[in-house]
């Protein structure tokens, strides 16, 4: 509490009002601007729950089917408006099924607040009934946690919960409230919290570093920007996009930079990392300077690091001290928020264009076209490829949609192809790989964006995980479109046996139900495409529904996902085929 | 890289569940906190924490970045041997009858400078501060008489170069 005591306060003063602590828990939510949460019900959290129903007139609570769909909803939401989500959920199973949601928003940097009940404090280590340590379980994946056991913390708590899950590099929060807490009475008053005292969100950028930066770009011959998540969380698109076309700079974006910049724009180069394309992977080898902008060199985008890109001098851009030199060592570290880092070296780029460099990407695109896009988005094979569907639906939705996909092949083929026009419109699991998330991050995707299309692509698999949200579209009729991308397999996992285990296939076949009739169970519109000659038209269809409406399309059961960097793999080994 | 000793100096608030965040980042990388210490630090309501640690400096850079990266942190810093003024306390319980029995006993805490704390009929008890070789060699030179108890405590550091918290605190209540 002692940080609570050095935060700036605001100067007006409120009146208190003396109410229980479960009514100050809306209040707060209310007061940080949030008008909708997801969750689940229990024990634990029933005060809290009381005082939603009183207050549903201001804030609408969506029932998800499992607390997991309730985070991801949350991060759903969270992405597409840059606010923060939130979950609530009972003490015990509720909380810890909120475990996988929390751990994908830690990895991905998305704004979270998690709030659970707790068993009342005399109860607390005495493994009473639905007792379970969320604090403890939850540390290693929240940005903050703190369980509150006295009515009086709940407003400083709560406050500085939304203002460490939105600062900075934002990320995940949880409050665990002991019952005692909620059933209490105080005198409440509500003030946002502004600062921390042992936190600094956003480093100060120092000069010295970004004119080092400005003058390696300026004398660069082969300049390569790498784009991430930091963009669109520093709402530095237009900044970005100035730099790239000023500095004439051709850019690759990370999967989570995805839609940062408009995916036709002429320097905008594709995608790097273990799916990406041929030409940004294998020219990160070759240039000399490589910039990169709100990234982390995770594992996937770099291959072998003691082959990614040892000859170019490396510049980063990034907010958050701990990433810089931790995967791959910098030359020049620029630290702070994107938006004012970018901003700032704008003014001291020379004006150029890298003709022959850039053409060096076209050339590679070329290849990578020839060899294998054309083949995947306009096959002339029988069986249909997730390439296609997804060029259907970026032909029919206009690349305006939302593209919200799950984890595997259909993941990275959506990646891959989907085009953008917009900022934050694509939302996958990047860092954690969590299968399921799809579906209830398109609920949440859609519900912050109902003015846009939103289009889940999931896998058969993934789609299996979560399947129960289907619930929630149906009773809330939320009007999300649904593609499975059906090869009755988990194919990522297939491909890997295929290519590294010599095709023993254990466990990945599956024998599955019939899509359709569960969601024809949920009233939901729903329609199987097995042909090519049908996919267009139920592509169509599906995009000019104003309802939910659920798709699943049966594709050639054992394609692979190309290019591909074998795990460990130098980015230069880069495989066509 | 080369591994040596390396005295991570963590100054925080006083936050029940720090200690949990901050040993974390040790476990998720197989790193082994070879001595840990918390205690008030020399600013009021700041606590510190001396963490040693023997790995490559690679690595101890990380973890301190990861735990300087905690909220309730409010800087941490790491150093080699040869930049901090460190020391170990130990207590040694050992039976009384050895004192007049074994009369070597005697010579050992003279010549190790160790204290004694107390002493009754069954057993008398032995404090020692020093580095850690010295305790060792104080320990080495016991154990042959018989040790009924033996403890060591973390390491306790301070640096020769200055460590300004009391200014980056002072310059969060200006701004």
């Amino acid at each position: 509490m002692e940080t609570l005591k050095a935060q700036k306060k605001d100067s007006k003063s409120q009146k208190a009002i003396r109410i229980t602590g479960a009514e100050a828990i809306i209040h707060c939510l209310l007061a940080e601007g949030v008008d909708l949460i997801y969750g689940y019900p229990g024990g634990a959290i029933m005060p809290v729950y009381d005082e939603l129903y009183k207050f549903q007139d201001k804030l609408t609570h969506i029932l998800t089917r499992h607390e997991q769909g309730a985070t991801h909803a949350a991060q759903g939401y969270a992405r597409v408006t840059g606010r923060v989500g939130v979950a609530m959920a009972t003490s015990g199973p509720g909380a810890t099924n909120l475990v996988t949601g929390i751990a994908d928003a830690q990895i991905d940097s998305t704004p979270m607040v998690c709030i659970t009940g707790q068993v009342t404090r005399s109860l607390l280590g005495s493994d009473a009934f639905q007792e379970t340590d969320i604090v403890g379980i939850s540390t290693p994946v929240t940005k903050w946690n703190y369980q509150i056991t006295k009515v009086e913390e709940i407003p400083e708590i709560m406050a500085k919960a939304f203002y460490i899950a939105k600062s900075g590099r934002p990320g995940p929060v949880l409050v665990d409230i002991t019952k005692n807490a909620q059933f209490d009475e105080l005198d409440f008053v509500y003030e946002k919290c502004t600062a921390v005292r042992s936190y600094t969100p956003v480093p100060k950028p120092e000069p010295s570093s970004i004119e080092k930066a400005a003058e390696l770009i300026n004398s660069a011959k082969k300049p390569f920007i790498v784009f991430g998540q930091g963009v669109i969380l520093g709402e530095a698109e237009a900044e970005l996009k100035a730099l790239v076309e000023k500095a004439g700079i051709p850019a690759a974006w990370t999967i989570l930079g995805l839609s940062a910049m408009d995916t036709d724009h002429p320097l905008n180069v594709g995608m790097v990392g273990m799916h990406g394309n041929y030409g940004p992977n294998m020219l990160t080898n070759e240039c000399d300077v490589l910039i990169a902008i709100g990234m982390r060199f995770d594992d996937r985008v770099t291959g072998d690091l003691n082959t990614y890109a040892k000859q170019a001098k490396i510049i980063h851009f990034e907010i958050d001290p701990a990433e810089v030199n931790k995967n791959v060592k910098v030359d020049v570290a620029v630290l702070g928020n994107a938006k004012e880092t970018l901003g700032q070296i704008l003014p001291m780029l020379d004006k150029k264009e890298h003709k022959e460099w850039k053409a060096e990407f076209d050339k590679m695109y070329q290849i990578e076209y020839d060899t294998l896009i054309n083949k995947d988005i306009h096959p002339t094979k029988e069986g249909l490829t997730m390439g296609e569907v997804i060029e259907q639906i970026n032909v029919a939705s206009d690349q305006k949609a939302v593209i919200v996909s799950d984890v595997g092949q259909h993941q990275m083929i959506a990646c891959r192809y989907a085009k953008f026009k917009q900022s934050k419109s694509n939302i996958t699991s990047g860092g954690l790989g969590t299968m399921g998330f799809g579906l209830p991050a398109a609920i949440g995707a859609k519900m912050g964006a109902m003015d846009r299309e939103v289009v889940a692509i999931i896998g058969d698999g993934g789609y299996q995980m979560t399947i129960q949200e289907l619930g929630v579209i149906f009773q809330h009729n939320v009007p999300v479109k649904i593609v499975v991308l059906n090869n009755d397999h988990l194919g990522m996992v297939r491909q890997w046996q295929e290519l590294f285990f010599d095709r023993r296939y254990a466990s990945t076949v599956m024998t599955n139900p019939d899509f359709v009739k569960i969601a024809e169970g949920y009233h939901i519109k729903s329609r199987r495409v097995t042909e090519r000659g049908n996919l267009q038209e139920a592509v169509e269809e599906m995009m000019a529904s104003e309802d939910p409406y659920f798709l699943e399309v049966k594709v050639e059961k054992e394609d692979n996902v190309f290019p591909m960097i074998p795990s460990g793999a130098s980015v230069s080994d880069i495989r066509l085929k | 890289m080369e591994k040596q000793w390396y005295t991570i100096s963590v100054y925080s608030e006083n936050h029940v569940g720090l200690l949990n965040r901050i040993s974390g980042i040790f476990l998720k990388r197989h790193i082994n906190i070879e001595s840990l210490n918390v205690s008030k630090s020399e600013i009021e309501g700041v606590s510190k924490f001396t963490i040693v640690v023997f790995t490559t400096e690679d690595w101890t850079r990380k973890i301190v970045g990861q735990i300087e990266k905690q909220i309730e942190v409010i800087k941490a810093y790491y150093h080699t041997d040869d930049e901090t003024i460190y020391q170990e306390s130990a207590l040694f319980k050992i039976a009384s009858h050895l004192l007049f029995d074994e009369r070597q006993i005697q010579n050992i805490i003279k010549e190790s400078n160790a204290q004694i704390v107390t002493v009754n009929r069954e057993f008398f008890a032995l404090a020692k501060t020093g580095r850690r070789h010295e305790i060792d060699e104080m320990h080495d030179a016991l154990e042959p008489y018989g040790i009924m108890q033996f403890v060591r405590s973390g390491r306790i550091t301070v640096t020769k170069a200055a460590m300004p918290i009391s200014e980056m605190l002072q310059e969060f209540q200006e701004n």
